[in-house]
């Protein structure tokens, strides 16, 4: 179920938009920071929310790459290896992150601390290399160093 | 150069600096003039979109209908996810009002009620900055219902995106807004006739719109005299890649793009010679480090050498690159990203890149060169939308001026493996 506050805010989209579908992306965000990932019940309850096939529901969660349809760890590391950010030495920074994680490309450390996934350039070349993390924060210029001063800070946290 | 998109004033985001500075002055001006006359104002301008292809702005306005009853939609596009290009973020954080500015001028001229802005969404933070601009907006009632006492209401929401560079093709971004996988759809018919939800529809890039005040407040003369005459305007180009000072510059189109490269962006890590360089955008064809001298950055120029404006963003590499991985990487992407809607793209991408890959594993040979000249032959031109040619112009120019790379690395010994069958492009079993 969709917190009273987001059910309060759909009601306020609803004005923006001539479809009940449109709101589809909406509310799979609000249903995504809700719960962190977008489970199989999440897309019936939000298919029937929104009057959709359930079929269509998941043709959308799958389609766009930043909807989770599986639980990942409470830092999610998003590390950019396009072009601008290759030629500025991501691949070292990814392979680095894997390794003090101990952790492959989209695998989540066991304490579930952790998922690293490789993502397509995030407009941030000309600050490269970057990550962001959990669809939100950049973290740009990078190199090893301020790579193992945030995974340090993440630890404790 | 003044800079014009991004001056160095500080705090220009918030609305009482931006207002100070001038700012919605071209919105009450084009609200006394004819929605025409404004339309006809950025005809003359010769202003063309920056989101890639280049259109005529004034023109793509004017093929809006003038009698409908339908609804008419504005969709700005901040999707920006092209490789190598960040410069819609850049007026989101640091000009925001004179983006929503010339939306309204632009919704104004066009007879749009709604905007939409759509941003991708990786962009949460640059969304809740622009957010708080379009409520500044709001509560000054330059947005919303009879916007500054005219008879004339407009409303301007911002959409998030989920993740897909193909979201960025208008058509996908139409798609995506309702509610839809982005799929790119057939054209015609164009967005003008029917576009979202059926109705009239125009898509602009956020850096199009920003340059509108601009015009409106100057005039069409003054700001058509500014850089390359075909192509006028200043541009946000931005450079990355192996360059000492990677990042936006503001200045005119026709630009050098050595003087981009040296003057403005400090020349090359460790004064090394280029390689090559991409200078609108992974979508581009490539330029060899020693073909880059007297290349101007506007469409014209770049078209007669062999190339494309694209977003305007350059990305440079040195000679010690390996180009043959990069062009490998840019493949991947265009496969990773390809909706899947068309063989040639679907299928053609991932034969590209299983091809590139067997040379970074130095299993190619040189008839692989070949069968890759001849799969990129066969998306280009074969597909919906443009992104399958997005991913065949990198490919076909790498083999055009490069092709030594492949020989560098072909297999020497004759191979043991099975011949290559030539990919299946055609058929499609449902
Ligand atoms: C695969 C693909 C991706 C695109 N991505 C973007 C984008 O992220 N932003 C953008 O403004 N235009 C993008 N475009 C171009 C749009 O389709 C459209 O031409 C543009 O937004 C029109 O605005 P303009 O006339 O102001 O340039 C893309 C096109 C293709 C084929
Ligand atoms: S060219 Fe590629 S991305 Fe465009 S519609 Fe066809 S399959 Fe989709
Ligand atoms: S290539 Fe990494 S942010 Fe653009």
């Amino acid at each position: 179920m969709l917190s009273e506050q987001n059910l309060k805010k759909l009601e306020e989209l609803k004005k923006r938009y001539p479809t009940t579908k449109a709101l589809l992306l909406p509310v799979l965000w609000m249903a995504q920071e809700q719960f962190g990932w977008i489970s199989l019940d999440t897309m019936k309850y939000v298919a029937d929310l929104l009057n959709l096939p359930f079929h269509h529901v998941y043709g959308v969660v799958t389609f766009y790459t930043m909807f989770n349809s599986k639980p990942i760890g409470k830092y999610h590391i998003q590390v950019c290896t396009n072009v601008s950010c290759m030629l500025r030495g991501a691949e070292n920074i990814r392979d680095h992150i894997c390794r003090r994680l101990n952790v492959g490309i989209n695998e989540t450390t066991p304490d579930r601390t952790f998922t690293v996934t490789e993502v397509e350039c995030l407009g941030s070349c000309g600050t490269a290399p970057m990550v962001q993390v959990n669809n939100d924060e950049y973290y740009d210029n990078l190199n090893l160093e301020k790579v193992n001063k945030l995974l340090e800070d993440w630890s404790k946290k | 150069m003044e800079k014009l998109i991004l001056p160095d004033i500080p705090h220009l985001r918030h609305i009482d600096v931006y207002e100070m500075r001038g700012g919605y002055q071209a919105l009450k001006k084009a609200l006394g003039m004819k929605p025409d006359d404004v339309i006809e104002e950025v005809k003359k301008s010769n202003l063309r979109g920056r989101g890639g292809a280049c259109f005529p702005t004034g023109l793509k306005w004017s093929f809006m209908p003038k009698q409908t009853t339908k609804p008419k939609y504005l969709c700005a596009n901040g999707d920006e996810s092209e490789p190598g290009t960040f410069k819609d973020r850049a007026i989101f954080e640091f000009n925001p009002h004179l983006f929503i500015e010339g939306a309204i001028i632009a919704a104004y001229a066009m007879g749009v009620k709604t905007i939409y802005t759509y941003v991708r969404g990786e962009y949460a933070k640059w969304i809740t900055l622009l957010q708080k601009a379009v409520d500044d907006a709001y509560a000054k009632n330059y947005l919303g219902e009879n916007i500054l006492g005219s008879s004339f209401s407009i409303e301007l929401y911002s959409h998030k995106g989920a993740g897909a560079y193909i979201c960025g093709e208008e058509s996908a971004l139409m798609n995506s807004l309702e509610g839809d996988r982005g799929y790119p759809r057939v054209k015609p018919p164009f967005p003008a006739q029917n576009g979202l939800w059926g109705c009239p529809t125009t898509i602009n890039n956020i850096e199009t719109l920003a340059n509108v005040p601009i015009i409106i407040n100057k005039g069409w003369e003054w700001y058509s005299q500014i850089g390359a005459p075909k192509h006028p305007g200043t541009l946000l180009y931005g450079i990355s890649g192996h360059v000492n000072k990677p990042g936006i510059y503001e200045l005119p189109t026709g630009v050098l793009l050595t003087d981009l490269i040296y003057k403005y962006a400090g020349g090359v890590l460790g004064n090394k010679k280029i390689k090559a360089v991409i200078p609108g955008g992974s979508s581009t064809m490539w330029l060899r480090g020693d073909e880059i001298d007297g290349v101007k950055m506007d469409a014209e120029s770049l078209k007669a050498a062999g190339t494309a404006i694209g977003t305007g963003g350059v990305i440079v590499m040195d000679e010690d690159t390996d180009i043959l991985k990069i062009l490998t990487r840019i493949t991947h992407f265009y496969h990773h990203e390809s909706c899947g809607q068309c063989t040639p793209c679907r299928e053609g991408c991932g034969w590209m890149e299983k091809i590139l890959n067997r040379f970074l594993e130095g299993e190619g040979t040189m008839e692989d060169v070949d069968l890759l000249l001849d799969v990129a032959n066969n998306i280009e031109g074969n597909t919906i939308c443009a992104l399958g040619d997005a991913a065949a112009w990198p490919v076909q120019s790498f083999i055009k001026k490069f092709r030594d790379e492949f020989e560098r690395r072909a297999k020497k010994t004759p191979s043991m493996k099975k011949p290559v069958k030539p990919p299946h492009l055609v058929t499609l079993e449902v």
